[in-house]
């Protein structure tokens, strides 16, 4: 009979909306702006400068090496090299970023950059609440907008932040044991210097 | 007191007209009246694009508009303000005179049909003696406005569109007519007041609705089927479906223009509807005859059997997918056409046959086994081939 499947049809949706009314459970929608999925660990959506502590524009890892720069495909990344250098977190002088801007309006969140970027400066960021009213300036993020500190980067990307952390550490130690190295190499260099440099003289001497 | 109630409206415009000068008060009565079925008619709109967005939420399990004040009720307004301050987009191409008067045309032609609704007891506007054959005449002007729609616009999707409406509301326009002749048969006027002042009779607690006869419950099954397809809703809705024709005719409309299409849509779901209620449902008059209900209005049983029948209709939007235009045109003529036409001879039997059980038996069968009979034979040619696969495994 014409119709059967058309009223088990409806009798379906009745349940579903009866349904609704009656267990929560159902209703699945997430009520956005006030309520929130956890975040997921391996999400991404822009690119953000990582800062070790202190002064967002002295800790700035970012070097201006601009090699994400040129390896960004949609061309999103504008970099302006310093003309000085300036000392970064470790006291090293170092080229910086006089300007460093993003345009995510442009960028594809392909990761590229930070996958490029020998100094683990430029990571991806999870804020995705970037709707803004101003298309053109709002969406183009300058160095202090793209600027967020080593902890928040601990935050959102815990597993990733922490395999960066210690392989930092474990350059910065490895330096540092160059450089005692190289210091005690020296001053066994200079102490020998010194020992020999009574004898010198003599070398000067003509025979 | 009960009398005041029931024709409070009809009263207050008896003394507001009173109070203008003779020879203008035709003309001030005709405004009032106009003015109240606009502005009624127009909030009943605004209502139901909120009740279809939460009803068909809630069949999805979803919550629907909640964010525009209490409960999302003023979503309406967000809407119109919306549609209002959008951008009003002409085709460059377009013939600009009739891709603006299509709107214009399909409000007005749906507007029209209401002049003969008998909205309570003693409120219709005009009493016309042939009112259904006037309401099926301007109905078929909303046919003309969506085919200037596609016409002029210029765009393939709107003309594809308005091929598939105008094709679709011809076919569906034949079955309306023809269910609603039993009960032009039956009451012996086309006089929609006449109409229903025979309903509102009651044999004990029972009305004598056209819909609880055999031939009225099927006439009006038939008449909401094509009404559903008149208003080009789903799961008729092929002439605006999204995912083959965009918007179908209105596709080159934008912002308020495109706001008056839905208007003109809604409006004129609702003059069928109040139709279908005005013919089978018994119009104005109660449901029971209980003297303890006597109090409650006439008008508020119309809008009562009105909201019902909009429920239905948001109900079987979220219930039924889109018909293919096959399966569509199939069913309007294999289907609906033979059932309305054996259905005028049942009506013409229970006519001349005396009232007991036999007429009862001898009618609704002659409305159930052909049913049967033709669905059986729709679902028979229906073919189911297994497809043969020539280049493939």
């Amino acid at each position: 009979m014409i119709g059967e499947g058309i009223l088990k049809g409806m009798a379906e949706t009745a349940r579903n909306f009866f349904g609704s009314y009656v267990s929560k459970d159902r209703l699945v929608t997430l009520q956005y702006p006030e309520q929130r999925d956890p975040q997921i660990e391996a999400a991404r959506s822009f690119p953000f400068l990582v800062c070790d502590g202190g002064d967002w524009q002295q800790a700035m890892r970012c070097v201006a090496c601009q090699i994400c720069e040129k390896e960004c495909p949609p061309k999103c990344i504008f970099i302006e090299k310093s003309k000085d250098k300036k000392p970064d977190a470790n006291g090293k002088l170092q080229f910086y970023p006089a300007v460093f801007n993003i345009d995510i309006s442009v960028c594809m969140s392909c990761q590229i950059c930070a996958e490029v970027c020998p100094f683990d400066a430029i990571k991806m960021d999870v804020d995705h609440d970037l709707s803004s009213d101003d298309r053109f300036g709002g969406l183009l993020l300058n160095k202090q907008r793209l600027a967020k500190s080593n902890e928040y980067y601990n935050s959102i990307h815990p597993t990733e932040a922490a395999a960066v952390d210690a392989r930092l550490a474990g350059e910065r130690a490895r330096q540092e044991a160059k450089a005692k190295a190289a210091a005690e190499a020296k001053s066994a260099a200079e102490a020998k210097l010194a020992a020999a440099t009574p004898v010198q003289p003599a070398i000067g001497e003509p025979r | 007191m009960t009398q005041a109630i029931d024709q409070i409206f009809v009263l207050t415009k008896h003394w507001l007209v009173g109070l203008v000068p003779v020879g203008a008060q035709p003309l001030c009565s005709a405004i009032l009246s106009v003015a109240a079925i606009i502005i009624v008619f127009a909030t009943l709109f605004a209502i139901t694009t909120w009740l279809e967005r939460k009803g068909l939420g809630r069949m999805q399990n979803r919550y629907g508009p909640n964010r525009v004040g209490p409960f999302g009720l003023l979503q309406p307004i967000a809407d119109g303000v919306k549609s209002l301050t959008k951008e009003d987009i002409v085709p460059i191409t377009a013939d600009h005179a009739v891709h603006f008067l299509a709107p214009v045309l399909l409000v007005a032609a749906s507007l029209m049909g209401y002049a003969v609704l008998p909205i309570g007891r003693n409120m219709v506007l005009v009493n016309l003696n042939a009112g259904v054959l006037y309401f099926f005449a301007v109905g078929s002007l909303m046919e003309l406005a969506v085919f200037m729609a596609g016409w002029s616009s210029r765009s393939k999707y709107s003309l594809l569109g308005a091929m598939r409406a105008i094709a679709q509301m011809i076919s569906y326009e034949v079955p309306l007519v023809l269910a609603s002749i039993v009960v032009i048969m039956q009451a012996g006027s086309l006089s929609t007041v006449s109409i229903v002042n025979m309903q509102a009779t009651y044999s004990g607690i029972w009305p004598h609705w056209f819909v609880f006869t055999p031939w009225g419950f099927a006439g009006f099954v038939l008449f909401m089927v094509a009404a559903t397809a008149e208003s080009n809703r789903s799961p008729f809705d092929l002439p605006e479906g999204e995912s083959e024709i965009i918007a179908g005719y209105y596709t080159e409309y934008s912002g308020f223009k495109f706001a008056l299409f839905f208007l003109g849509e809604y409006i004129g779901m609702f003059a069928t509807s109040g139709m279908a209620i005005t013919l089978f449902l018994g119009g104005w008059s109660a449901p029971f005859s209980f003297s303890f209900l006597t109090w409650i209005p006439s008008y508020f049983w119309f809008f009562a059997k009105l909201l019902a029948l909009i429920m239905v209709f948001i109900w079987i939007r979220g219930t039924l997918p889109r018909l293919r235009m096959d399966q569509l045109m199939n069913l309007a003529w294999e289907f609906i056409l033979p059932m309305t036409l054996l259905n005028l001879l049942t009506a013409g039997i229970w006519h001349f046959m005396p009232a007991g059980s036999l007429r009862w038996l001898v009618c609704g069968s002659m409305v159930v086994v052909p049913c049967i009979l033709l669905s059986s034979r729709m679902k028979h040619k229906k073919k189911l081939q297994v497809r043969i696969y020539h280049y493939s495994e």
